[in-house]
């Protein structure tokens, strides 16, 4: 074997493992990406029911609510904002530790036929101080919160409204 | 006053570090006779620099010790109440601690290399210095300038506000410093590979100087790696153990890539071939370590651990990132054109199957890659908020992985330069025999689900595959079982380690595909009620509150039942820690060391109720036993006598004789 077949060799097989693994990628992309929607971008945009997508924002304070369903579950309804809009998550298990009212959440899931979410996933953050990033992004984006302040107290947070145009509007399109 | 001296003494190091860096590298470029004094710098420096981190670390330690909250990073990571234990790992629990013990570690290679490689060559030891040098003068500026852990405050508060009470737990309290030794240990090889290039000379002697220190970070980070995945399965209260998290990905990068370098690393030292390959390899690997410390600390992922949120220790870092990288890559593509190739072989011999690993390695470390960051350039370029998650690496790591354990048992029974493909499979047969017949029985009359039954047979392949090579090795059957014993004990220890480390990579995956077949149960529960999960009953005895010396919290009682009788009692528990305010879940496991019953507790509804949520993992703690035994396979090949740091001397003196002929 002389060192040019030798490299060819190498060459050949590393061409191989970067388009195979090219081609994995992609054809994985295409089926597993999931998008960040928040409650307002779902009122604006139309994203049909049944794709994954991961919602967020704070969870309305008295919106929880616990019921048992027929076979003996526990399903959990709350909604969730971004000040500007909000929408009805359900899920069924176990809440993260730090799940509570007014606190920064994400959920993956997907939306219902009736509009309401399906949660398979509740995620909540180690710290009680942070933010989840994409929240803090839709709060801002609703005209909620300045960066540098801390985000407004749960229990004023369902009766925000979008606010109002004019000097301090931070709303952008 | 101690906060004081241990700043001080950070000082010191980084003004040492700088001395480390410049000087031995100047001496170095005078010649072995000239520059004498100068390379004399470099073991002097880098030990003086060992001194002082490690010093103004036990300062930092100490403030922890005797809580002085006057310290600011004691007051907010701290708290008198907590145990010593967690007074003393809260250290590195925090960004600017773990920091200094980021530094303390790299100083500890330096010295390492300083005290221990008198065989190396003057000037390559001056070289690896210089570099190592460079690292630690970054790194030292970072924590200076960015994280400084000893800033007071003033008035001193009463109390500290408590370590993150997931952070209060052995498995992380030590998955930091194993991770850190990995991660920094590659900064070993780096410097060994920076300091081959600009010497322009890579043999065999160099793979054999390399393989040691890789060898040292591959095990530490392995069981790094390990230790954060247990933490995750018995502390978080998911039941998973491997999550893709960003920072879980930061982590498998560089592991990934180290493992490829050790194995390239073997040819470089027996056939010196791929030595290109190979120092590309180090570099990569130093860069992917670099790049998690970037990611872990700059919060510029979107992650469900990822601390420090601070955008200007994350330009910082990411500036570092760039110096090193770059100038890394721009010294490779400049000097590694002159490196010589030798060694030739065919596609079809142990060199060619150690190609195929790093080849299957790399490219599985290249699609983790993509996956990480790609939200990141999602968001920067589009706009557009991402997540890839679990079923994007499963779809893609997977398909990569399948080849790579098929042919890791077969590349080992593989001669040097040319061998005979159907000669080794033949070898195999019986190996190949059992896993055929299993695979079948599993699928036809235990479980229907393809990915786990190939996850069962890839492990046992590994296992009978290393046995097989052991028993060719030692000639078991084939001479008297005392000679076999005799060759047992005679053989290298390099060659146990990789039958171990195989074969353990084996273990862990058996304990992975039995995660696979996992029967969960999550229902809501009266005291009681009975319920099952796998072959287990259990019935739920209600819920008691109990108190821990910095925590309050209720524990769930779960009988376990067997033909009626009481067998044991499993307690899950929710904790709340009442100065970070914050809740924990404690699952309960009960381990046979086959499998583990694993229970947690959730909310209790109105109606008194309480969800409970149950898993029998069959095969569960081999995941982590694998990873210690991988471990375990690196330290034994590190004990090998051939490779001991001091070993290289004789033969540098045989290849420098040549050499002083020439002169």
């Amino acid at each position: 074997m002389t060192r040019k077949r030798r490299r060819l060799w190498i060459v050949l097989l590393c061409g191989l493992g970067l388009g195979s693994a090219a081609a994995l990628t992609l054809t994985a992309f295409e089926e597993s990406l999931v998008f960040f929607h928040s409650p307002s971008d779902l009122a604006a945009k139309n994203i049909p029911p049944g794709r994954t997508i991961r919602i967020g924002g704070l969870v309305e304070a008295g919106s929880v609510d616990r019921t048992t369903t027929t076979d003996g579950k526990l399903q959990i309804a709350f909604r969730v904002s971004d000040g500007a809009a909000s929408l009805r998550v359900t899920y069924t298990g176990i809440l993260p530790d730090l799940f509570r009212e007014g606190q920064g959440v994400v959920a993956e899931g997907m939306l219902t036929p009736d509009g309401s979410f399906r949660a398979t996933q509740v995620l909540a953050r180690h710290d009680e101080t942070y933010m989840p990033p994409e929240v803090a992004d839709a709060l801002k984006r609703a005209g909620h919160w300045q960066p540098g302040e801390p985000p407004p107290p749960a229990r004023d947070w369902n009766t925000l409204r979008p606010a109002a145009s004019g000097g301090t509007s931070r709303l952008t399109n | 006053m101690i906060p004081e001296l241990g700043h001080f003494a950070l000082v010191l190091a980084l003004l040492l570090a700088g001395v480390q860096s410049i000087l031995p590298l100047v001496g170095a470029a005078q010649g072995e006779r000239r520059g004498a004094l100068l390379m004399a710098t470099g073991p002097s420096a880098a030990i003086g620099q060992m001194l002082f981190v490690a010093l103004s670390f036990f300062c930092l330690m100490w403030s922890y010790a005797v809580s002085d909250f006057s310290v600011a990073n004691v007051y907010q990571n701290s708290h008198s109440l907590k145990p010593m234990l967690y007074k003393l790992t809260g250290t590195w629990g925090n960004h600017e601690g773990s920091m200094v013990l980021w530094v303390l570690i790299l100083a500890l290679c330096s010295g390492a290399v300083a005290g221990f490689g008198q065989n190396l060559p003057a000037t390559l030891r001056a070289r690896v210095l210089a570099v190592l040098g460079m690292i630690a003068f970054g790194f030292l500026l970072f924590t200076l300038l960015t994280s400084n852990p000893f800033k007071r405050i003033w008035p001193v508060p009463e109390d500290g506000r408590d370590l993150n009470p997931l952070l209060q737990d052995p498995g992380l309290a030590f998955h930091p410093p194993f991770l850190y030794l990995g991660y920094v240990g590659t900064a070993v090889a780096f410097a060994f590979a920076c300091a081959a290039l600009i010497e322009g000379r890579v043999d065999a002697a160099w793979g054999r100087w390399v393989r040691p220190w890789t060898l040292a970070a591959w095990c530490a980070l392995t069981l790094g790696i390990g230790l954060g995945s247990w933490w995750a399965y018995y502390e978080l209260g998911w039941g998973g153990f491997w999550f893709w998290d960003p920072v879980e990905n930061a982590s498998l990068m560089p592991w990934l890539l180290a493992t490829a370098l050790l194995h390239s690393a073997i040819v470089v030292e027996k056939r010196e071939a791929l030595k290109v390959w190979t120092i590309l390899l180090a570099i990569l690997t130093f860069s992917l370590s670099l790049l998690g410390t970037f990611l872990v600390r700059s919060g510029v992922l979107n992650s469900v651990h990822a601390f420090a949120n601070d955008p200007e220790r994350g330009v910082f870092i990411l500036m570092l990132l760039a110096v090193a990288v770059g100038g890394s890559l721009i010294l490779f593509a400049w000097r590694a054109p002159a490196l010589e190739p030798k060694g030739l072989f065919a596609p079809i011999s142990r060199e060619g199957s150690l190609v195929l690993n790093n080849l299957l390695l790399a490219t599985s470390c290249a699609v983790v890659f993509v996956g990480t960051l790609y939200p990141l350039f999602a968001d920067l370029l589009f706009g557009a908020k991402i997540t890839v998650g679990p079923p994007f690496f499963n779809a893609t790591v997977f398909p990569v992985f399948v080849p790579l354990l098929v042919a890791m048992g077969v590349g080992p029974l593989l001669p040097w330069k040319r061998a005979d493909l159907w000669a080794a499979l033949a070898r195999l047969k019986l190996a190949a025999l059992v896993v055929l017949a299993f695979a079948v029985v599993w699928i036809a009359a235990v479980d229907r689900r393809l990915l786990p039954a190939l996850g069962f047979a890839l492990a046992l392949w590994l296992v009978l595959a290393a046995a097989t090579d052991f028993a060719d090795r030692v000639r078991l059957g084939r001479v008297p079982l005392a000679e076999s014993f005799a060759r047992a004990r005679g053989l290298p220890r390099a060659i146990v380690g990789g039958i171990v480390a195989h074969a353990a990579v084996g273990i862990c995956l058996a304990g992975i595909a039995g995660k696979g077949i996992a029967p969960e149960r999550i229902t809501l529960m009266r005291p009681g009620d009975v319920t099952t999960v796998g072959p287990h009953t259990l019935r739920f005895d209600g819920k008691a509150d109990i108190v821990g010396p910095n925590w309050r919290g209720t524990e769930g009682r779960l009988t376990l039942l067997r033909d009626g009788r009481e067998v044991a009692v499993l307690t899950p528990e929710r904790r709340f820690y009442p100065v970070q305010r914050m809740s924990t879940t404690e699952a309960s496991i009960r381990t046979s060391g086959l499998a583990d019953l694993y229970a947690v507790i959730g909310e209790t509804s109105e109606d008194g109720a309480t969800v409970v949520r149950l898993h029998w993992n069959p095969l569960a703690p081999w995941i982590w036993v694998g990873t210690v035994l991988m471990a375990l396979g690196g330290l034994i090949s590190l004990s090998d006598r051939r490779l001991r740091v001091g070993a290289p001397a004789r033969r540098r003196r045989e290849a420098l004789a040549p050499l002083a002929a020439a002169e």
